[in-house]
């Protein structure tokens, strides 16, 4: 099904059951323990040995040489493979450095030998005695001293994020120099690690030359490809089966070590291997979100009608790889005659770069929004007044281009209301709650709509039963459930009479889980392959195609009814087909928009920052599960709490890697550190999406968290902090007198 | 290959004096390198309770008690997130007590009572807090959601049982069941996936609380 024209009115403007909160369906499995994560298909899998990777321990370098005569000889070792034996190996399309090194090492942690043994403590213990013999390389791991010379580069996220090295329209610095009002700040976000909760892990087996990996994955078509690059066999040897993902945040976009050593090592062992990346190997060894170097200029009429707005960023990646676009939101969020984006790209040794969670917009929004709320006070205006009255309903660069939808001053009015954004004093510190300092603060969030193709499956069993299959995933976004809705409301069906079966690459290829896109565009797959379907129950019913409706488990038209299941008494009914896209999404901008409000207190003593309340209003098109949907933005929050205080992937610009590499050295949020929160989901369809007219909400709900916590914390203070994570000895010095 | 001599001596230093029952690891001593022995893997017989179920097994000394119940009792709704006592996603209830059985080898609970996730409820009989845990969506990705339950229905047992903890005003009380209180004694369970909100909620409904 092409998706050319604005969706009219079709069977999911019923909303009997799409758009309705749901529990999710496989919520019974996972909270009794019985869903089969990546390393647990020991039913499927029996006689597995056990992998563990061993990772470079040099940033930068040379192998010169590999002593294994001793692991070999630990008890129970079954084989060991590096670079020396593993055979020519290519590399797949997404990697920027290549998965298994030697003799040339890339970063840090590259994987460089993996030593498989009958058990997990003889491979651990083995791993152990591999002895490598390294040339250390003179590596380039200052980012800001890089930065000084690194060439303007563009780059897309391939989520929906992208920009050219430098973007303008109109005269920027002329009309910047004569704004009456003028900002010019700098800011920095740090390294970043995604962090999921199951590591990387994979357990591969091969049956002659076919290969087949349970694995952890958000896309499963990418990875079937890239898998059988590298290994140089053809795509239809290679399964993927990766039916519950423990999390991914882009962290399992893509190929990684674990799949690849997996793979290696069972074709070497001659049987199944299983190994997970022990998780001090995974930040230095996976990808992270890289730092950022950000300026923003803003001028301004004394009105607060923005003339000129100017956003830089630079970051670093290794060679061949892409710059983190953190600017391109500001091509679109605000007025403004005279703009001007750009990017600079500094060669980094350390380990790859590469999206997470809101790639681009992440970063960005937590420098601009800042930028904002600074340039709001200067103005001696209202932050959100300020906003309001710079709001556009058209691409800056192309007026005649309009949003598809864009409710982002709804959102802000709306949230003010329930928020009690007029509690809030415009001069800072003056709030007091016993040794708390109190401040709020606000932040627009941003995030495009992407649309990809995606396919599914539909059977209509003798049951009565409808079975999707696709190779979507779900990664804790709540796929199983949409995908459900959506079947049973195509159908006319309970959502008890829906199975759903994901994340196999033997089913048709799906949009996958990234870049806010999975929830539209998988369940617009699942209606193009349910509309077949329903054309196929229609023929067999003797209906004509044009006129039936699917109510109630019965199949009506005119005043002819007939169970559905009658349609398939003779044997079973199929229908398959894939959503595709024309070109709406460059006729409309199509985005989502949405307000962040954050209340904090800062302990006047010792300068730690809670947060006390928040709220998210989010306007992204039709909210297909209004539970599953709250849960994506109440998490994208708490991500965003902890890249404004706490996340921080710590450099050792001596010997280029990630110091705290683990769970305790890396601090994401706790319980202690979340509060209540509360999401509130305009009401909107967005016709011009896809024919769910929905859109996505997983990244947007972390798009200007950050920024709002910052703008928190400098009403609480009166001190700004435009370095995250903004730990307390930031501004301790400068917070005013306890007296 | 060139060896590494003082990494060496002082890793089977490390391990020599371990055996001999004391470590100190800043002075490691000299010990000749001797053959690492092939085959032979020492091995040791433990007993105890799984879900109400008696279990015995032969088991590497070295093997957790998360290892023994995921890869030899195939028990998998225990998870591995860290194996470093970091994340939580590996508690259990061991004689009534939630621990991280990553952090404990499964030879030292001889004779103990284990109660792991899938000892407290199955799908179609879900124990309270997993089907509080549903109802209030408490969780996104599962992975983190066993080890999460478990601490929960600790929790609040231990609320019951008068354990103060570092949140309550005034630790010669008893322990009431107020949100900040759940939500520090559960911070040692971390959920990527930021489900703490709503998990406050399905604790704060079995507990018979406001969240």
């Amino acid at each position: 099904m092409k998706f050319e024209t604005p969706a009219q009115t079709n069977p999911i403007d019923r909303l009997k059951v799409v758009g309705q909160a749901h529990d999710r369906i496989d919520g019974p499995l996972k909270t009794s323990g019985l869903a089969t994560y990546a390393y647990e298909h020991h039913r499927e899998v029996p006689n597995v040995a056990y992998g563990y990777v061993v990772g470079s321990a040099v940033g930068k370098g040379r192998i010169k040489s590999l002593g294994l005569d001793e692991a070999r000889r630990a008890p129970g070792v079954v084989t060991i493979v590096t670079a020396q034996d593993a055979g020519p190996l290519g590399k797949g399309d997404r990697n920027t450095a290549k998965l298994l090194g030697g003799p040339e090492v890339d970063h840090y942690h590259q994987a460089v030998a993996v030593v498989v043994a009958e058990t997990f403590e003889q491979a651990r213990a083995a791993a152990a005695l591999v002895r490598v013999d390294y040339e250390r390389g003179d590596g380039r791991f200052d980012l800001d001293e890089l930065l000084k010379t690194a060439p303007l580069t563009g780059g897309d996220s391939q989520e929906g994020s992208g920009s050219s090295p430098e973007h303008r329209v109109g005269k920027f610095e002329e009309a910047f120099g004569a704004a009456p009002v003028k900002l010019d700040q700098r800011y920095t976000t740090p390294d970043q690690s995604h962090a999921m909760m199951e590591p990387h892990a994979t357990i591969a087996a091969w049956q002659g030359d076919e290969l087949t990996l349970w694995t952890s994955n958000q896309m499963i078509a990418w990875n079937k490809a890239d898998m059988a690059k590298t290994l140089g066999i053809p795509k239809e040897k290679v399964r993927l089966i990766s039916p519950y993902v423990g999390g991914g945040f882009g962290g399992k976009l893509f190929l990684r070590a674990d799949a690849l050593m997996a793979a290696l090592a069972a074709r070497a062992a001659k049987r199944p291997v299983k190994l997970a990346l022990q998780r001090p190997l995974m930040a230095n060894n996976t990808t992270h979100r890289p730092a950022t170097r950000q300026r923003v200029r803003i001028g301004a009429t004394k009105d607060g009608t923005i003339t000129a707005i100017a956003h830089e960023s630079g970051s670093g990646d290794l060679e061949n790889g892409g710059p983190e676009t953190a600017v391109n939101q500001t091509e679109l969020l605000y007025a403004g005659a005279n703009r001007l984006t750009s990017m600079r790209l500094a060669v980094l040794d350390l380990p790859e770069g590469n999206a997470m969670r809101a790639p681009g917009e992440a970063p960005g929004m937590m420098a601009l929004e800042i930028a904002i709320d600074e340039m709001a006070e200067q103005l001696g205006m209202d932050p959100i007044a300020f906003r309001i009255k710079n709001d556009t309903q058209v691409d800056p660069k192309t007026p005649t281009r309009k949003f598809s939808e864009r409710n982002l001053i709804r959102c802000m009015q709306e949230g003010a209301e329930r928020f009690g954004w007029d509690k809030r004093r415009a001069k800072p510190a003056q709030v007091r709650d016993g040794r708390w300092l109190v401040g709020m603060g606000v932040a627009a969030a941003f995030r495009n709509h992407v649309s990809r193709p995606s396919g599914a499956r539909v059977r209509l069993g003798r049951d009565g039963v409808v079975t999707v299959e696709s190779d979507m995933t779900d990664i804790g976004t709540g796929s199983y459930t949409i995908m459900a809705q959506t079947a049973a409301e195509m159908m006319g069906l309970p959502l008890d009479k829906v199975v759903v079966k994901l994340g196999d690459s033997s089913f048709p290829a799906s949009a996958g889980s990234g870049g806010q896109w999975g929830a539209a565009n998988a369940t617009s797959g699942v209606y193009a392959a349910c509309v077949k379907l329903r054309e196929a129950v229609a023929q067999r019913l003797g209906f004509n195609a044009a006129d039936v409706a699917f109510e109630d488990g019965q199949v009506r038209s005119g005043n002819r009814a007939l169970p559905l299941t009658q349609a398939a008494q003779d044997g079973e009914l199929l229908g398959e087909d894939r959503i595709e896209f024309g070109k709406l999404g460059k006729t409309f901008q199509q985005s989502t928009f949405g307000a962040h409000f954050v209340e904090v207190g800062v302990d006047a003593y010792t300068g730690v920052t809670r947060v006390r309340r928040m709220l998210a209003v989010c306007a992204a098109g039709r909210i297909l599960n209004p539970q599953t949907a709250r849960s994506q933005v109440i998490g994208a929050m708490t991500m965003g709490v902890g890249g404004a205080l706490m996340e921080e992937l710590a450099v050792d610009t001596r010997f280029g890697f990630f110091v705290n590499h683990d769970l305790a050295g890396y601090e994401v949020p706790v319980h202690a550190d979340i509060p209540h929160q509360e999401v509130i989901f305009l009401d909107e369809a967005d016709a011009t999406a896809n024919p769910l007219k929905a859109k996505g909400v997983g990244e947007l709900g972390l798009c200007g968290v950050g920024a709002a916590v910052a703008n928190a914390i400098y009403n609480a203070t009166g001190v700004r902090v435009r370095d995250y994570p903004i730990t307390l000895e930031k501004h301790l010095e400068r917070l005013p007198s306890i007296a | 290959m060139p060896e590494l001599p003082e990494f060496e001596t002082s890793r089977r230093g490390v391990l020599a004096v371990g055996a001999g029952g004391a470590v100190v690891a800043s002075t490691p001593a000299i010990a000749a390198p001797s053959a690492v022995t092939r085959g032979a893997v020492p091995s040791s017989q433990v007993a105890f309770r799984v879900n109400g179920k008696a279990q015995a097994l032969r088991l590497d000394p070295r093997t957790t008690l998360l290892d023994a119940l995921r890869e030899h009792l195939h028990l998998t709704g225990t998870k591995k997130g860290c194996d470093h006592g970091q994340c939580g996603a590996c508690t259990v209830i061991v004689n009534g007590q939630r621990i991280n059985s990553c952090l404990s080898l499964a030879l030292q609970h001889e004779g103990d009572e284990i109660t792991t996730i899938e000892g407290l409820g199955t799908p179609d009989n879900l124990h309270p807090m997993q089907a509080a845990f549903v109802k209030h969506d408490g969780f996104q990705c599962g992975y983190c959601t066993p080890g999460q339950i478990c601490s929960a229905v600790g929790v609040l047992d231990e609320i019951r049982q008068g354990i103060p903890s570092h949140v309550q005003a005034d630790i010669s009380q008893a322990p009431q069941v107020t949100n900040m209180e759940l939500r520090e004694r559960m911070s040692g369970n971390i959920c990527r996936c930021g489900a703490y909100s709503n998990i406050a909620e399905a604790m704060a409904e079995v507990a018979g609380a406001k969240a």
